[in-house]
């Protein structure tokens, strides 16, 4: 991961100064657009969330709201039971953050660190699942945690997604630049293989506790179409699956549908905010989302 | 360092021999990785590979989830062949997936060429360009379905602003496809970007000095030092984009559902309408087999691909 650190910003990286000419303003210039049109979305979520509901069927080109009308909020709040999606997702995410990160963490470390029969075409039998999408095996998942009685339920919407492919990968990388001279040191002085594994390797696995975490984070609190499956009473929903259906609902209500997109992606967008460079580092090193 | 004694369980219920102390002692070594990687194996077990087991079993049934599966052997695999439909999926995945790859790694590639230089506020201008791609494919859906939208989107105002009048974005089927390709760049751009980036720090800069010395053009040194050292990067971001094309989901079933009419449906939504809409579970499952062996063949091809150019 060390080759990536200098595409982080904000890690001592002297921001350029100095005056631009030629070939770099021209490209300055075409890069400042690009960002441009790029937020540009986001930048009318928000001013259609926050416009008075008048002005969004205008037809016409005015880019800012003439008056803020923060109760676009509460109106679109009180349409659907949005306090229990929350409840839903924020529960969601909560517990799968710790399991995921603690059943990849132990497996991959295992994987990166211990040699035993059958390892090599286990790990490779889990990687390969890693590009199968979930409609493939939707029907017979879907029996599976019925069978559990787990439809409607958070764990049936987290467990199943809880070994991840991409987890174990990352931190099997991440485990194999741990020096074995460190667990050879513990082990002859006699400590046990969980306390090598609680005492002196997860101590060094921040990085990638921080990296597995921010990701779980992010698929549990945007997924979608798993959850679209297990979760078919209204009260299980997540926030994803509530804005699907207030899109059903009230498919005029432009103002509604923003007002709450925007809301929904605030927490990434704070994680994103704090923790930019887990991200980056996360994809940068695995190549993968 | 200071480190406690092995925790032994077997001492833990009390009255546990001695000699079980000995035996775990001897083959901890042994048994202790199996334990370690167990609950991931667990799951991976249950929700993993015995799904796929049971897909390819249930796509030899006729079976609505009423009563008991019956064998129909292929026949679920040769109704595909004269479904329509399910080749208009097919092609919409084609279509959408030749729309999306190629297109999302040349701007990725240029946004990070642009942004490895030392311009001023860069890393401000990396941070917007990466955005879109943690935002749920929901919102983006919804964004995109407002922006887009025939009559009081922001795209068609501003077209009528300048002559060029309204363009039925959502409700025709050819640019209905369109406008999903263009809300995958605005998410795609970013992802390859990061990638590109990492790709183009870590060729040395000498290379670049020695070119200029020899008075070797922007383009020339882009020509034959960038993309012949960032083929491995390349390659990869092409398998990488043609697999999430094939996973598209949440934003085609929430921006468009699959319309109008056939036009936006791809395969992994056929999946889901034929299981959860028709009832057709053999059905959705043959077709679900038929996309993973498609995935299979492109993964392979991608390891084959690596492995050879690492021996070299």
């Amino acid at each position: 991961m060390a080759t990536v650190r200098s595409v982080l910003p904000g890690r001592g990286e002297k921001e350029p100064r100095g005056r631009l000419k030629g070939a770099n303003l021209f490209v300055w210039l075409v890069l400042v657009v690009g960002a441009l049109v790029v937020a540009f979305p986001l930048y009318w979520m928000f001013a259609t969330a926050v416009r008075p509901k008048k002005e969004i069927f205008g037809g016409g080109l005015d880019l800012v709201p003439s008056t803020f009308v923060w109760s676009n909020f509460a109106d679109a709040w009180n349409k659907l039971p949005w306090d229990q999606f929350y409840i839903n997702s924020i529960a969601i995410a909560a517990i799968a953050v710790p399991v995921t990160v603690f059943i990849n963490l132990l497996a991959g470390y295992t994987f990166a660190k211990y040699t035993f029969p059958g390892r090599d075409i286990l790990f490779l039998l889990m990687i390969s699942t890693l590009m199968i999408p979930i409609q493939v095996i939707m029907v017979p998942e879907f029996l599976i945690v019925a069978k559990l009685g787990w439809v409607n339920t958070w764990w049936g919407v987290l467990v199943p997604r809880a070994a991840e492919a991409f987890g174990l990968f990352m931190v099997r990388q991440f485990m194999v630049s741990i020096p074995d001279e460190l667990i050879e040191a513990a082990r002859l002085d006699g400590a046990g293989e969980f306390t090598i594994f609680r005492r002196v390797v997860l101590p060094l696995s921040w990085p990638v506790i921080a990296v597995l975490s921010i990701f779980t984070f992010m698929w549990r609190w945007n997924d979608f179409a798993w959850p679209l499956v297990v979760l078919q009473e209204q009260s299980a929903y997540t926030v994803p699956l509530g804005l699907n259906l207030m899109k059903g609902q009230y498919f005029t209500d432009w103002t509604g549908l923003m007002s709450m997109s925007l809301l929904s992606i605030i927490p990434m967008m704070l994680v994103f905010i704090f923790f930019q460079r887990y991200f980056i580092q996360g994809i940068a090193s695995t190549g993968l989302k | 360092m200071t480190l406690r004694q092995p925790e032994n369980p077997a001492t833990k219920d009390g009255g546990a021999p001695s000699g079980v102390r000995g035996w775990w002692n001897r083959n901890q070594r042994l048994l202790i990785p199996y334990i370690f990687i167990a609950p991931n194996v667990v799951v991976f077990a249950v929700f993993m590979f015995l799904p796929i087991l049971l897909a390819f079993y249930i796509s030899l049934n006729e079976w609505t989830l009423i009563g008991f599966p019956t064998f129909v052997g292929l026949s679920n695999y040769l109704d595909m062949l004269e479904d329509s439909e399910f080749w208009r999926a097919f092609y919409n995945t084609g279509v959408y997936t030749v729309g999306t790859v190629p297109t999302s790694i040349a701007l990725g590639l240029a946004v990070a060429v642009g942004l490895n230089r030392k311009l001023p506020g860069r890393t401000l201008l990396r941070s917007i360009f990466f955005v879109p791609v943690i935002i749920s494919l929901v919102a983006v859906a919804l964004i995109a379905a407002w922006i887009f939208n025939d009559n009081y989107g922001i795209i068609n105002a501003a077209l009528s602003a300048v002559g060029i009048g309204d363009v039925p974005w959502l409700s025709s089927a050819r640019w209905a496809m369109t406008s999903l390709i263009i809300a995958t760049l605005w998410i795609r751009l970013g992802f390859n970007m990061v990638i590109y980036l990492a790709a183009l720090q870590s060729i040395p800069t000498e290379l670049y000095d020695a070119a200029r010395v020899d008075g070797a053009s922007g383009w020339r040194r882009f020509r034959h030092i960038t993309w012949p050292l960032l083929g491995p990067t390349t390659f990869l971001l092409v398998i990488i984009n043609i697999i999430y094309s094939l996973h598209v989901f949440d934003l085609i079933y929430v921006m468009t559902g699959g319309g109008p009419g056939f036009s936006t449906t791809v395969l992994v939504q056929y999946i889901y309408q034929m299981a959860f809409t028709e009832g057709q579970m053999g059905y959705a499952s043959a077709i679900g087999v038929v996309l993973y062996l498609l995935l299979l063949i492109i993964t392979v091809f991608q390891w084959r691909v690596t492995r050879q150019s690492e021996n070299v």
